[in-house]
């Protein structure tokens, strides 16, 4: 276990380091006149100039290697245009706790309602409410998300009688954003669940609970369902994790202070450096994510094995 | 998900139905019939020799079953030959035009009437004319991110789970694009390359194709070693060929709903693009850029047709795809076949 927790981790840091370059190369793709405002009234020396400051007349593999070697120190680098000489890290940790607090919000909603739709519709098969249920899971996961959220927004800040725009202040408009963050996780929850319970629900054990006179609740709850939240228990983490990333299509519809439009910014600028900072902070919530969810699965079930299943796949 | 369920449930009463029937009629059957030896009968003989079974005549029969889904198909069909037909229609504007009254005052904002079918926008262009102009270039996204996807993915996934030296590179592969956020490589892909049709259509494949892959991947691992592939491989058959006609004819179905419902993903994120800046410049309508002209005017309620329209013609495309798309793959799969 922890041989393959060390390997496992190793590997992580590795697919960290490939990304990165990754992106680090895609960067210095772009069109140089991003970097100035006013480009054209330039002259090709204070461009040259300007380029020399920024380190990007350097060859590629110099550039990596540096930036390597500060982010080893810690130091991720002053953001250049976004709020010129202000450290990255502080920047961002300014905009990470409303993301945080959206998100949470919006877990712990979609999770209370998902799960027991899923249970109900899995316990009422083919009946009435599993009908309903596949009706709202069909319109969530067929019409773009970009679409509801725009009548959520017209329809809810009328009926709510708040304005466009966020008010961090007010709980009151905290409801139409988290309310929209949530509607696609609970189709998520929801038709998972009960998948995998419809599935768990033809199995011996539960034939011999049902044969022993467990009650019918006692058997969906006790046995059936506890097997089926395993799998799914799998994306609790990411999930949780997503929640510092946020959302960029409901925080810029509603102006929320968040990280979500934030990377969309700081490439439109061409801050550089902020944006290697937000691809890093993507890409380890990517990664501790998917880790932390086979380790969830592990303590849930104790049938399953890490060391064994990397086999198998 | 739940078409299929139900599906399968029918069938099952159905055959249920059918067997009880036939019991009935031996039962009516006389004691002496039952006991007598039957006589040859070479029409008997012929029918359980011969089965007339055709793969894809069985799905298109058990397709045209699911009534909902014909219909949003022929729908779909209609909506798609109007986008083409429009231009040519007598009477129609230019979308791109800005259209001016006798006195050279551009039409601004007017509200859906006898001149403009569906009003006009905000700079004096013809709605009507902008939607399905829209709709086309959506939808010609839409169909091409499909069509690449499935090409690229299920080439690399067949190759990828059947070969086995190839599994840990690619899966190596797969580690990395996986973890980079999809939205970085298409907002980072768009802002480099020009804005347009194809830069989007390229973005948008760069990292769908490896989820395709990854699938087909998996399924063929599940099929890649069952009797009859080894008994091909046993009798030395070519391995592009086992590919081709062992395994492949096995996913159509899994392939199939992947790709119906890569369509509506591909409209909805070329929404997504033109959002946040960074899609098609305005003299290109589609979708996602008439929505984002009808939001900006969500404030005013006289305007809101501008916003209204656009969105319902995008949701129509979107669900009937994913109903479609559920209900052949229901139809392809052998097992709905009776």
């Amino acid at each position: 276990m922890l041989k393959y927790l060390g390997k496992r981790i190793g590997r992580s840091v590795l697919t960290l380091v490939i990304i990165l370059t990754i992106v680090f190369c895609l960067l210095r793709l772009m069109p140089i006149e991003g970097y100035f405002p006013n480009f054209e009234k330039m002259t090709p020396q204070q461009i040259q100039v300007g380029l020399q400051e920024m380190g990007l007349t350097d060859p590629l593999p110099v550039q990596i290697v540096r930036f390597f070697k500060d982010l080893l120190k810690g130091d991720l680098g002053t953001s250049r245009i976004y709020r010129a000489n202000v450290p990255v890290t502080e920047v961002l940790s300014d905009k990470v706790p409303v993301s945080i607090k959206l998100g949470v919000l919006s877990m712990i909603v979609s999770l209370c309602a998902g799960l027991p739709m899923g249970a109900l519709m899995a316990r009422y098969k083919f009946r009435f409410f599993d009908k309903l249920g596949t009706l709202f899971i069909v319109c969530i996961q067929a019409i773009p998300a970009a679409v509801y959220y725009l009548y959520i927004q017209l329809y809810g800040t009328q009926i709510l009688n708040v304005g466009l725009l966020f008010d961090i202040k007010n709980p009151k408009y905290w409801v139409l954003p988290v309310l929209s963050m949530s509607l696609n996780n609970i189709a998520f929850y929801g038709m998972w669940l009960r998948r995998y319970m419809v599935d768990e629900s033809n199995k011996d054990y539960v034939k011999l609970a049902k044969a022993k006179g467990v009650s019918e609740g006692g058997v969906m709850f006790r046995h059936i369902f506890r097997n089926a939240f395993v799998p799914l228990a799998q994306y609790i983490p990411t999930a949780f994790l997503n929640t510092v990333i946020g959302s960029i299509y409901i925080e810029s519809l509603y102006s929320i202070p968040g990280m979500g439009g934030l990377l969309v910014t700081v490439i439109k600028k061409h801050d550089n450096t902020m944006v290697q900072g937000i691809v890093l902070l993507y890409a380890c919530v990517g990664v501790l994510g998917l880790l932390l969810g086979d380790l969830l699965m592990v303590l849930l079930d104790p049938r399953i094995s890490l060391g064994k299943k990397e086999g198998d796949r | 998900m739940m078409k299929q369920f139900s599906y399968r449930h029918e069938k099952e009463a159905e055959l249920m139905g059918s067997m009880e029937a036939a019991s009935k009629n031996a039962c009516a059957m006389s004691e002496e019939e039952l006991f007598s030896f039957a006589e040859f009968n070479a029409a008997d003989v012929e029918r359980t020799g011969y089965s007339n079974y055709s793969y894809w005549g069985s799905t298109f029969r058990a397709f045209l079953k699911n009534k909902a889904a014909v219909a949003l198909l022929v729908l779909l069909g209609l909506l798609l030959l109007f986008t083409f037909i429009q231009p040519y229609l007598p009477g129609q504007y230019d979308p791109n035009i800005i259209v001016n009254d006798a006195n050279g005052m551009q039409y601004r904002n007017v509200p859906p009437g006898d001149m403009f079918i569906l009003g006009t926008n905000s700079i004096g262009q013809d709605l009507w004319a902008r939607i399905w102009a829209g709709t086309r270039t959506s939808l010609f996204i839409g169909l091409s991110v499909a069509v690449a996807e499935a090409l690229i993915g299920i080439t690399v996934g067949v190759i990828w789970g059947y070969v086995r030296k190839a599994d840990f590179i690619l899966t190596e592969v797969y580690n990395i694009i996986d973890n980079i956020p999809n939205t970085i490589i298409l907002i980072l892909v768009s802002y480099i390359l020009k804005p347009g049709v194809k830069t989007l259509i390229f973005a948008m494949c760069l990292t769908g194709w490896i989820q395709m892959a990854r699938f087909i991947r998996n399924q063929i691992l599940i099929i890649r070693d069952r009797d009859y592939n080894v008994a091909s491989r046993c009798l030395g058959t070519p391995t592009w060929r086992i590919m081709v006609r062992n395994l492949l004819p096995y996913l159509v179905s899994v392939i199939m709903l992947r790709m119906a419902l890569t369509i509506p993903a591909a409209i909805g994120n070329e929404v997504f693009i033109t959002y946040i800046g960074l899609g098609l410049p305005v003299d290109i309508p589609s979708l996602g850029n008439l929505i984002n002209e009808g939001r900006a005017l969500i404030t005013s309620p006289a305007l809101r047709y501008q916003l209204v329209y656009p969105t319902i013609i995008l949701s129509f495309v979107t669900i009937s795809f994913y109903i479609i798309g559920n209900a052949f793959s229901d139809a392809a799969d052998p097992k709905n076949h009776v």
